[in-house]
């Protein structure tokens, strides 16, 4: 479904990532774990196009989408739950689930650029209701959520429009056990729908929860990359901190 | 989607779907603009005559036109501090093409308004492409378009323009006078292009997480070049009324109008950091600083004492935000 190969990424002189290589199939879920400052972020906004890459090639369903526009990626099919979110928090939750994407009006088959605000907040409602989350109000700002409700916000925005590739960067960061427990099937129910999850995540008892193979990131390279089940978390660990 | 719990599933009955901005409007605004109304009436007879009120009214339409821009620009967290130079460049060009050129008199509208698009045009591309900040690129063009407005004009003002332009400053259709119509025409126009459109909705958005704006595909550069854009439309718009108004092309027109327009925006409630605004609150904003200056000049106050009074309004009502938003948190 995604595959990356040889990225290379440079901020001025600083080498953040030296040629990384990996792949993700259909209803699959690869974990990518690292220490801080592995370059795992970066990767991650390489894939979205947020970053451009200095070197290398990123392939969707094997057509090239190196250098394509964030707008254009997420068309494509790719999501991402970014570290910190990336919400507007003085607009609503349903201004920020379609952010980028409002639906607008047509008129006689011409866009008018206004936006649909009923259909907006009909299908915001929907899609708060089909995750469980719990939200006083789709027409509530953001900023006056709690951390783990803006959190669903992401994740809500994120599944609107039918991912094929859903990336979590640290996605429970911010999350009490109970809820972790609750993106940790959410992520399972995706690989069952056959989409393909990126997952990042230090808590590596999540990761070989959900994840069908652990790609471990150090100092911009790819240091391992094994099947969960061939696999343990002391040699996990080990790959992390530089043991081996 | 954390907080799994069956319980309260997802949000509210609906009720009317309705554009919200919210905290955008904020009474305070009208309090003041009520106050300063009432001290005016009580310390000015004249303040409540018809001829008195049109006058603020006249004075609200060009600070106005000039802080509906301020509201898309300040609300996308950018400023814009060339519009009182612009304002004067594109009202010489008007006045060049009906008066000096002799070209028809309905040429200078789009000349000027034009003049204005293109030199806000010129803003958005430093700030986008040249990655260098607004504040320094449109204070560099306070200078090149004033500069320009004296070099072609040769410091002189252009005189003699054609009476149907006269009419769009000096006309009062049904009492009103024309620049004020513009004025509420333009306000509506922005009013719903501000809160229904997605340009609108976008523009606020960049103002309040640019970054991640663009992680979710909004064009961002061109985002802002637009809303440039409209900042230099709307001076180029000022501008021709300006001149049509005092029938005549002064490249010295507009000095210190951006200091005007910002305050109008920031006391109707645009975030100065960006991501809130609403046009209303700016049409609030406008009168507050059109009652103020009307009041001054009633009450035989120096005209130096405007540009203090406007100076420390701004300065008021940036820290009175800060303090209510202190207060909140
Ligand atoms: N925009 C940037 N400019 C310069 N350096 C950056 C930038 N973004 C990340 N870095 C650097 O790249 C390295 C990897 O960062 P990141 O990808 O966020 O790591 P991780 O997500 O694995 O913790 C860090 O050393 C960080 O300082
Ligand atoms: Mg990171």
């Amino acid at each position: 479904m995604l595959q990356i190969n040889d990225i290379k990424k440079n901020f001025g002189p600083i080498e953040v990532l030296r040629g990384v290589t990996f792949s993700v199939d259909a209803g699959e879920c690869i974990a990518v774990v690292g220490d801080n400052g592995a370059g795992k972020s970066t990767l991650m906004k390489i894939i979205t196009g947020v970053y451009k890459a200095s070197d290398g090639a990123v392939m969707l369903a094997d057509k090239e989408i190196t250098g394509t526009e964030p707008g254009e990626i997420r068309e494509l099919g790719v999501e991402m739950i970014y570290q910190n979110l990336e919400l507007a928090s003085q607009q609503d939750v349903t201004a920020n689930i379609f952010l980028g994407r409002e639906p607008t009006m047509r008129f006689m088959g011409w866009d008018t650029g206004v936006i649909d605000f009923k259909s907006a907040r009909t299908q915001a409602q929907e899609m708060i209701r089909q995750l469980g989350a719990r939200l006083p109000s789709v027409d509530i700002q953001v900023g006056n959520l709690s951390g783990g409700q803006q959190q669903s916000v992401a994740i809500a925005r994120a599944l609107t429009f039918s991912p094929k590739v859903v990336i979590m960067d640290e996605p429970t960061a911010a999350l009490a056990v109970r809820e972790i427990q609750h993106v940790l099937d959410l992520i399972k129910e995706l690989k069952s729908r056959g989409i393909a999850v990126i997952l990042i995540s230090h808590r590596l008892t999540d990761v070989f929860e959900v994840a069908d193979r652990i790609v471990a990131l150090r100092q911009g390279v790819v240091i391992a990359d094994e099947r969960t089940g061939e696999t343990t978390m002391q040699d996990v660990v080990a790959h992390i901190v530089g043991a081996h | 989607m954390p907080n799994t719990e069956a319980a309260s599933s997802g949000a509210s009955p609906a009720s009317a779907a309705v554009p919200r901005n919210k905290g955008a409007l904020r009474v305070e605004s009208l309090i003041v603009l009520a106050i300063l109304v009432a001290v005016m009436a009580f310390a000015s007879p004249y303040f409540f005559t018809v001829p008195n009120i049109l006058n603020v009214v006249l004075a609200t339409s060009t600070i106005g036109i000039l802080a509906l821009g301020a509201t898309f620009v300040i609300g996308s967290a950018g400023i814009d501090l060339s519009v009182g130079s612009i304002l004067a460049f594109a009202g010489v060009i008007g006045a060049l093409v009906a008066s000096t050129l002799g070209l028809p008199w309905w040429l200078a509208i789009p000349a000027a308004v034009l003049a204005g698009a293109f030199a806000g045009w010129i803003n958005g591309l430093v700030i986008t492409y040249g990655n260098v900040p607004a504040f320094v690129v449109t204070l560099g063009m306070m200078g090149v378009a004033r500069g320009v407005a004296l070099l072609i004009t040769d410091g002189q003002a252009i005189y003699g323009l054609p009476a149907p332009l006269i009419w769009l400053g000096q006309g009062r259709p049904f009492g009103i006078p024309v620049p004020a119509l513009v004025f509420i025409v333009v306000a509506i126009i922005l009013h719903f292009v501000l809160s229904y459109t997605r340009f609108g909705r976008h523009t606020l958005i960049i103002g309040d997480n640019e970054r991640g704006a663009r992680a979710m595909g909004v064009p961002v550069r061109s985002l802002r070049i637009k809303i440039y854009i409209l900042s230099g439309m709307m001076a180029g718009l000022a501008g021709l009324l300006t001149t049509a108004r005092v029938n005549a092309g002064d490249p010295t027109a507009g000095m210190t109008f951006e200091l005007s327009a910002i305050t109008a925006a920031i006391i109707g409630g645009t975030n100065l950091f960006g991501g809130r605004a609403t046009i209303l609150g700016t049409v609030i904003g406008a009168l507050i600083m059109g009652v103020l200056q009307n009041g001054l000049n009633l009450l035989a106050i120096p005209s130096f004492w405007q540009q203090i009074s406007i100076g420390v309004v701004l300065v008021a009502a940036v820290w009175l935000d800060q303090f209510a938003k202190r207060g909140r948190e």
